[in-house]
């Protein structure tokens, strides 16, 4: 905690946060194996390439979160926040057939969204849980109303590349996936900024008091966890194709469980986007191995929810042996 | 109704205008716009209407009051009232059944309890993974669909009257009778206060600050099962999605009502203005015609109106 607020939190303490990578490495390692040797259909090609645009994809939502969770915060209006801005991304490609507006429009709700959030955790002072739980309510509640219990389907072939195309044999939301982790971590570990988000997270009135623009980094990290948001809600639409009212339900709670499996402390300062990257690949593997057991889907969020405790319990554990 | 709980303290006064005004600006618009919503039989339907969410936002205004939050009573309800259904059409026996639920809500209730207050995980993180957990059994146990055949026995706790009154208006005003006094008159209620403010002091003056806390938990978790007869005897069938989000418009209630979500004061009156509020807004809004969408919508910017008015006063 304390090296976070000296900024340089990977560098002072290299052999614990690298064995905890190691670990988690380990844990997909071999929950692949266990899962190859219970289901023939897990080592395919077609299920490989299904697993790493589904890993892609939670990693998107969960990488903005990352940042607002290095912060101590929370953004719980991720899923209401992706059923919006594709719900009006896509009545703008069919109003206008461009695939561009509608890429502008998505991520444009999505910020615009996020800038929301952090004008309550900031300038009204609400605690991030509570100001983004509302908003939740609040998208949603739009979301439906705009939507009207229509559907939205059949979307230029070029928009839905974004989603289903391929570039060497490799899903394009992968690539996407790899860009983002560079510049996410390089903007992390190596610039000022970043620094200073994980200093806020490990005690804010020292990091207030040493200069760092508390409020307006906060709004920073909501800003980008909205934005990222609506850039997944457009690679979901070019996926499924089409739109309704509840197509971000139920997708917080994962996005929420890969940044807590992949070691980011949600009591803030400590974490990275590539532990993330491996929380969202563990998670993803757990989903797919149940739906290739054919494990009933109505299990999802049981498991999702437990493994969520589970994080959290092992890291409030962590945090007080270290305490 | 109100003599146990009429402890003027001091900010009592300061108060009283916020929600009331608030309750009082709706209900003159809602009986300008809509004809028939100032009329004794829908007020009275609001009163009724509003009693599984008093159920729910009583506690949860204990549980703010420690700084906590319970996102999984909704989910908890839920699941309770599926543990109620099965059970009825198992074996027959309401009171096995009313049993049932009230075991699910207290084991859930614990559960939260013990990760907040033994494992130190957040209240809003470990309440939201107890969601998920209380969501998939409501999904597993009923395979989606919705458990019909409620007997009629169950159906009238809801629709039933007492002595010309409705009994859900009565356990709801038994309920807010017994919250007040046990937030106000017991030992235990003033704990409750301190847990908020002063956690450090109380656990060096030798309280049990993890029991405590676990029971505050218990309570709302047990509260939320006995909402869960009131429920199902409502829709006459268990749905595994029926109280998704009713938590929201209990934590609606207590803010709206000024409970802090910060400084450990609560305010039980507040809560009860709280929830007739939600459920004022609720009621005209569909006398209007506005899908529950628009309800869900304005009941979100309410919660936002009423954090920011809190934050303006704790400032103040």
């Amino acid at each position: 905690m304390s090296t976070a607020a000296h900024g340089m939190p990977a560098r002072l303490t290299p052999s614990r946060d690298t064995l905890q990578a190691l670990y988690r490495l380990l844990a997909a390692g071999l929950l692949c194996v266990v899962l190859s040797f219970l289901s023939d259909a897990f080592l395919t090609p077609g299920n490989i390439i299904n697993v790493l645009r589904q890993t892609a994809l939670l990693f998107m939502m969960a990488s903005g979160l990352t940042l607002v969770i290095l912060t101590a915060g929370l953004d719980l209006s991720i899923g209401a926040n992706i059923g919006l801005s594709a719900c009006l991304a896509a009545s703008v490609i069919k109003a206008t057939g461009s695939p561009w507006l509608g890429v502008a429009t998505g991520i444009g709700c999505g910020t615009l969204v996020g800038l929301l959030n952090g004008a309550l955790v900031t300038t009204l002072r609400i605690p991030s849980f509570i100001a983004t739980y509302g908003m939740m309510w609040m998208l949603t509640g739009i979301t439906y109303y705009y939507m009207g219990g229509e559907t939205i389907h059949g979307f230029p072939a070029s928009f839905r590349q974004f989603g289903s195309g391929y570039f060497l044999g490799v899903p394009i939301p992968v690539y996407m996936m790899l860009l983002f982790l560079l510049i996410g971590s390089a903007f992390a570990q190596r610039t000022i900024w970043g620094q200073e988000i994980y200093a806020i997270g490990a005690n804010p009135v020292a990091a207030q008091l040493s200069g760092v623009p508390v409020a307006r980094r906060l709004v920073l990290v909501y800003v980008v966890s909205g934005a990222m948001a609506g850039l997944a809600s457009l690679i979901i639409l070019a996926r499924i194709n089409s739109a309704q009212g509840d197509i971000g339900e139920e997708l917080t709670l994962p996005a929420i469980a890969a940044v807590l499996i992949g070691g980011t402390s949600l009591f803030g300062g400590s974490g990275s986007l590539s532990g993330t990257l491996i929380g969202a690949l563990i998670l993803t593997l757990v989903l797919n191995g149940m739906n290739l057991l054919q494990i009933n889907a109505a299990w999802q969020p049981l498991i999702t929810g437990t493994i969520v405790l589970l994080a959290v319990w092992i890291d409030a554990r962590a945090r007080r042996a270290s305490e | 109704m109100t003599k146990p709980c009429a402890v003027a303290t001091p900010s009592l006064l300061a108060r009283v205008p916020g929600v009331a005004i608030v309750l009082a600006i709706l209900f003159v618009v809602l009986g300008l716009t809509s004809p028939s919503f100032a009329t004794p039989a829908n007020v009275a339907n609001i009163l009724v209407q509003s009693t599984i969410l008093l159920l729910l936002a009583l506690p949860m205004t204990l549980i703010i009051m420690t700084e906590g939050l319970d996102l999984s009573m909704g989910a908890v309800l839920t699941f309770a009232s599926i543990a109620l259904a099965i059970t009825v059409l198992a074996t027959g026996s309401v009171s096995l059944a009313l049993l049932a639920a009230l075991v699910v809500g207290s084991g859930f209730g614990l559960l939260n309890g013990w990760l907040v207050a033994a494992l130190d995980i957040p209240p809003f993180i470990a309440t939201l993974g107890t969601l998920g957990i209380a969501q998939g059994l409501s999904l597993v146990a009923t395979d989606g669909q919705s458990v019909v055949g409620i007997p009629r026995s169950i159906q009238v706790v809801y629709s039933g009257s007492m002595l010309g009154i409705p009994i859900p208006i009565v356990i709801g005003a038994v309920a807010f009778a017994l919250l007040c006094l046990l937030l106000y008159r017991t030992r235990f209620g003033t704990y409750v206060f301190a847990l908020g403010g002063n956690r450090e002091a109380l656990r060096l003056a030798g309280v049990p600050v993890r029991r405590m806390l676990i029971a505050v938990y218990a309570l709302g978790g047990a509260m939320a099962g006995f909402a869960a007869l009131l429920m199902t005897g409502r829709m006459s069938a268990a749905h595994p999605t029926a109280g998704l989000g009713l938590e929201f418009d209990a934590i609606a209630a207590v803010a709206v009502g000024g409970t802090s979500f910060e400084r450990g004061d609560g305010w039980l009156i507040g809560t009860l203005l709280g929830v007739v509020t939600v459920g004022v807004l609720r009621n005209g809004l569909n006398l209007l015609a506005l899908p529950s969408s628009v309800q869900v919508a304005c009941i979100g910017a309410l919660v936002i109106f009423a954090l920011f008015v809190d934050g303006l006063r704790s400032r103040a």
